[in-house]
């Protein structure tokens, strides 16, 4: 599973990332459409936030949007996802992302539109591996499994 | 489960009655402006206007309730009456998915048991799902003369009112079935709600009504329950087989709301403090709000043996920990989408012992605090599987668990002190701890054989029909049978609470914990000492727990998991936090600007309705707010001396009475006479703070103060003045 990994230490703060993310993933020229979000923290150092595609969102969707697709990447099927925003609560690296005109979060798909624009290096496009989550690791269990015999 | 083939056979019995096709509106700030009425009489069904003085005043959900019913009875109609209706509705901020508990439905009827309006409240998806199909709220009027569904199809704008002659009753299986007939295919099944009962709801006054999800993670029907006062009866009593909304495409923006930014920002605000707070506090996630049961213990007040005691030593067999290992973990268990309190739990694979499914392996919602404790430690059983049949089976049936748990208790004391033997219960030993005679004696009311037609009409009619019938004495009765206006108590021990008495007694539909829960503030933290403090206290928290079914709300996010600086807040009680939130919600939903204040207010407005309501049935008056003596205090000797070291504290201290050399008798008089003159003080307190007659009656300037003085209104209040 490629994810986009962040190097602060590196990056200029031209937002270029942002703005080719809006760009090319959202098709707006709105950077804070962006799935990518690059902040100045008051003491001058640099904040990269993007998903590292870890799928913890994807266990506390009630709707099953979540889910990763065949290459490993965690997407939202917009067509059945409700706009509950758990998964923006939730996010562990707060990277599930909204926008007052969308009713649906929206987050990183891993394009790398965003490392190739980079003119600093800051990004990387590199693979990882999580632990599955629950719904990745299959239904509750058979009949019987779940429910202690000790308890009759 | 039924075969495609077996369901479309099914289907094609039904007969359709009348059909209803309708201009559906989109939903404007909340609201759908327009309510649903079918007479399953008459088949009539049409739409009504929501008006502005409707909005203004009523807000909606049990408001918008109660609006309905008022105009479709009248002074002297009974629960079975053909005019009364069933009404259903969520609130305007009912059905956003973005912040956790907003997907209630509440549901009015007047009640078999306490002869007066009832209201619940339960999850599931149908009362959003109703307004999406452009419904503020649903009543049902009439009587059906064979069983029928009502089904409202939002995509197609059409109620129909058909008949249903073959499905089965149970709600396990109906709820099911319902859904499978309806949706368009698999992934259909998520956007149809089914409201159902079961066939003990037709031999019990204290049946309950089931509203469905299709769980999408868990890949099947969960129910939750509108439990209070009796609804599955009057449903069934109706013929009324089920109801079945369909309506796809709920989205964040459903409601339409003013503000949606808002609506989206304080909604991730509240996920974000409870993914990081709930664990460290209630932990609602993980074991939902039976964490309560240790609590209870620990404090005195969790109810053992008919509310004689508040704790056991078997206790620790139904502990949180148990239940904990018992629900499937890891599943988002909300019963609206939006809800990460997720407090819904639920045990998977669960092999029925008894019953007409015994070797099934069911799902069962559930166990909450309430069931727990009230078919567990009320009853002395101590069982967590025995606990769950019971929930299943009542569920299934149709049978409120917490009317069942407190009346069984009530017989099980009534067998142990010899008030009824075997040649009553029919061979029944209903000794406490007996988990296979609550369970014979459930099967028997759905079967309508037996005791179980007796236990199934609810402790005020038992306790009749034992004084009447077997000679009991019934001032014993009054005193040891934990009804309230007809309503049995939830599952709290409120003897060493005044205030908590009030919470249970002094209320509009009776001794149900949503409307004010005060024992922590009132015993254990002692911040309410003075009767005026335990009257502001009964005064604004039943009236902030009313706003929720105002507007289609849980109460669980308000207080069971709080910011971490909310002890630090002015208020911590009231949660300010959250109280903001709910400003915002219902602004952001409705354009509006209220303010906290007017919160009360809107509020105040559907409460004194409602009593008044209360009133103009015959009731509603101070004598129907008098509680059992076991509300308040010992009533057996073997209460008394089992706590003598408090008791006799409270005799010297509080009384003035040196318990020294006394019998346990002069204790348990000179107690009582205490207890009881605390609580008439409490009545005159809290009256007088709620604008009210000393007879519990709204006084006129009280409703003009509050804008509902409406002549047909005064004119019930005047005959009372």
């Amino acid at each position: 599973m490629k994810y986009v990994k962040c190097h602060p230490d590196k990056c200029g703060y031209k937002l270029v990332c942002m703005a080719t993310c809006a760009k090319k993933v959202q098709k707006s020229d709105d950077p804070a459409l962006a799935n990518i979000v690059i902040t100045k923290k008051d003491d001058g150092t640099i904040d990269m936030n993007v998903c590292n595609q870890c799928g913890q969102c994807i266990d506390v969707c009630p709707t099953g949007a979540l889910y990763r697709n065949k290459p490993g990447v965690v997407r939202i099927n917009k067509d059945i996802c409700v706009g509950c925003y758990t998964c923006v609560g939730f996010c562990p690296t707060g990277s599930m992302r909204t926008h007052e005109s969308r009713t649906v979060p929206f987050k990183c798909i891993s394009c790398g539109n965003c490392v190739k624009a980079c003119p600093n290096k800051a990004l990387a496009h590199e693979e990882g591996e999580f632990e599955p989550s629950y719904f990745e690791k299959g239904e509750p269990g058979e009949p019987g499994e779940t429910f202690p015999k000790e308890y009759f | 489960m039924p075969t495609a083939k077996e369901l479309q056979a099914m289907k094609s019995k039904h007969n359709v009655l009348a059909t209803f096709s309708y201009d559906k509106p989109k939903v404007d700030k909340g609201y759908a402006n327009q309510t649903l009425y079918v007479n399953i009489e008459s088949n009539e069904i049409k739409s009504k206007p929501v008006t502005q003085d409707m909005k203004d005043k009523f807000i909606g959900g049990r408001g918008f309730d109660l609006w309905l019913l008022w105009h479709a009875v009248n002074d002297d109609t009974r629960w079975d009456s053909p005019e009364n209706e069933i009404c259903i509705a969520t609130g305007p901020i009912g059905g956003t998915t973005q912040y956790p508990g907003t997907g209630k439905s509440l549901v009015t009827t007047i009640s078999p048991t306490t002869e007066q309006v009832i209201d619940s409240n339960v999850g599931g998806y149908f009362g959003p799902l109703l307004k999406f199909s452009g419904w503020d709220a649903l009543e049902i009027q009439g009587k059906a003369t064979e069983e029928i569904i009502i089904v409202i199809d939002g995509e197609e704008s059409t109620v129909t009112i058909e008949t249903a002659p073959e499905e089965p009753v149970d709600t396990h299986i109906l709820s099911e079935i319902l859904t499978d007939m309806y949706a368009e295919d698999e992934d259909d099944r998520r956007n149809v709600s089914v409201v159902s009962a079961g066939r003990g709801a037709e031999h019990a006054l204290i049946g309950c009504l089931n509203f469905s999800l299709w769980d999408v993670r868990r890949g099947g029907i969960r129910v939750k329950q509108a439990g209070r006062g009796g609804i599955g009866s009057v449903f069934r009593n109706k013929k009324l087989k089920a109801l079945v909304v369909r309506q796809p495409g709920v989205s964040g923006d459903s409601n339409n709301p003013a503000d949606l930014n808002v609506i989206q920002k304080t909604g991730v605000k509240m996920h974000r403090e409870i993914c990081t707070e709930d664990h460290r506090q209630e932990r609602m996630r993980t074991t939902g709000t039976p964490h309560l049961i240790e609590v209870m213990n620990a404090y005195d007040l969790l109810p053992v043996h008919n509310f004689q005691y508040g704790k056991h030593d078997d206790t620790p067999k139904i502990t949180s920990d148990v239940w904990f290992k018992l629900f499937t973990q890891g599943i988002p268990d909300g019963c609206w989408y939006g809800c990460s309190m997720a407090c819904a739990k639920t045990v998977e694979n669960f092999e029925l012992r008894t019953g007409p499914y015994k070797g099934e392996i069911v799902r069962v919602d559930g166990p909450e605090y309430e069931t727990a404790a009230g078919v567990g430690s009320n009853c002395g059983i101590f069982d967590p599987a025995a606990i769950l049949e019971l929930n299943f089976y009542c569920d299934t049936y149709g049978v409120d668990t917490i009317s069942w748990g407190t009346t069984v208790a009530f017989l099980m004391e009534c067998y142990e002190r010899g008030i009824i033997n075997k040649e009553h219960t029919g061979g029944l030993e209903l000794k406490f701890g007996n988990r296979e005679a609550s369970l014979e004696l459930l099967h028997q009311v759905a079967r309508g054989e037996g005791f179980g037609l007796i236990a199934g009409q609810g402790i005020r009619r038992i306790k009749k029909i034992f004084a009447d019938k077997f000679g009991a004495d019934i001032n014993f009765l009054n005193d040891i049978g934990m009804e309230n206006k007809g309503l049995e108590y939830s599952q709290y021990v409120s003897k060493e609470s005044l205030a908590q008495q009030g919470g249970y007694a002094l209320t509009n539909k009776g001794p149900q914990h949503d409307e004010a829960w005060l024992i922590f503030m009132d015993m254990v933290n002692n911040q309410i000492p003075t009767f005026e403090d335990k009257a502001e206290a009964l005064h604004y928290f039943p009236l902030w727990r009313t706003w929720f079914g105002l507007n289609g709300l849980c109460k669980l996010p308000w207080n069971d998991v709080t910011p971490a600086d909310n002890p630090e807040t002015d208020e911590p009680n009231k949660v300010p936090e959250h109280v903001d939130n709910y400003v915002k919600l219902f602004n952001g939903v409705t354009g509006m600007n209220i303010t906290r204040e007017e919160i009360i207010l809107q509020s105040k407005r559907v409460y004194d309705f409602q009593r008044v309501f209360n009133i103009r049935l015959g009731k509603g008056l101070r004598k129907f707010d008098a509680q059992p003596y076991r509300a308040a205090g010992p009533v057996t000797k073997e209460e008394y001396e089992s706590r003598a070291e408090r008791y006799d504290g409270q005799l010297k201290e509080l009384v003035g009475f040196d318990p020294e050399g006394k019998s346990t008798e002069e204790k348990l008089a000179a107690l009582r006479v205490y207890k009881e003159d605390q609580y008439e003080k409490l009545m005159d307190s809290v009256y007088k703070r709620r604008g009210w007659t000393e007879n519990a009656v709204p006084k006129i300037e009280t409703l003009k103060e509050i804008g509902i003085d409406y002549p047909e209104i005064v004119e019930v209040v005047k005959r009372h003045l």
